[in-house]
């Protein structure tokens, strides 16, 4: 079961990858975003994994207990995030219409 | 031992749901239909893979049944399935407000590739 984890960790981390191209060739920068927002949705499940893998102390627990709340914090956070930019681009463009209009 | 080749199971389909978008966001010709691969992907892959989670640790749980981490991973599944198309409908509505328009017709070629081929029919 392990080895499982351990295999579809790596896994997940080498497909993240790919994402980067989009995020630096995307011809948009709403492109980029979506990239960004996709990589940060994976670190997510990325921190369960690493939470299942690493065991720590005598009895070697896992430390999920631990790592949940790191993978619960960061999605909150990439949530945010996302949602700010997507208002700042609204925003921007409402400004230029209004700057051109008057 | 049901339970945990049901979380294979889950994480494995939550992987190949996650292989689909990468191809998506890769092949497809706009901004629209990326963001489409994008969010569904997003969303399932997500949920299934911590799904996965959620059936490993009640497995795991016989003797020192971890409830607190189980609850927190359903909050994880609950929050990702309200706030990820959220941020998809935030971002698909910043691109549309901005001008970005879609790709027109079956074809596969994209915009300015289409642009010209319809200047060339038109001489």
């Amino acid at each position: 079961m392990e080895k499982f984890f351990i295999a579809s960790g790596v896994f997940l981390l080498l497909l993240i990858v790919p994402v980067f191209y989009r995020i630096i060739m995307g011809p948009t920068n709403i492109d980029r975003l979506v990239g960004i927002n996709v990589i940060g949705t994976k670190t997510t499940v990325l921190l369960l994994f690493i939470g299942t893998i690493i065991q720590r102390g005598e009895g070697g627990h896992s430390q999920i207990a631990m790592f949940v709340d790191f993978a619960l914090t960061y999605a909150l956070l990439n949530f945010i995030g996302t949602l700010v930019v997507a208002r700042y681009f609204h925003k921007d463009r409402d400004r230029n219409s209004k700057q051109q209009e008057g | 031992m049901v339970l945990e080749s049901l979380s294979i199971i889950c994480i494995s389909l939550g992987i190949l749901l996650f292989i689909g978008e990468v191809v998506g966001l890769h092949k497809f010709p706009d901004f629209y239909t990326r963001m489409h691969a994008a969010g569904k992907g997003d969303t399932l892959s997500t949920i299934l893979i911590v799904a996965g989670f959620i059936l490993y640790n009640v497995s795991e749980g016989g003797e020192a049944a971890n409830w607190n981490v189980v609850i927190k991973l359903m909050l994880i599944a609950v929050f990702i399935l309200v706030t990820s198309p959220t941020s998809t409908h935030a971002l698909m509505k910043a691109g549309y407000d901005s001008g970005l328009k879609p790709v027109e017709g079956s074809s596969r070629l994209s915009n300015a590739e289409q642009k010209k081929q319809e200047e060339e029919e038109a001489e």
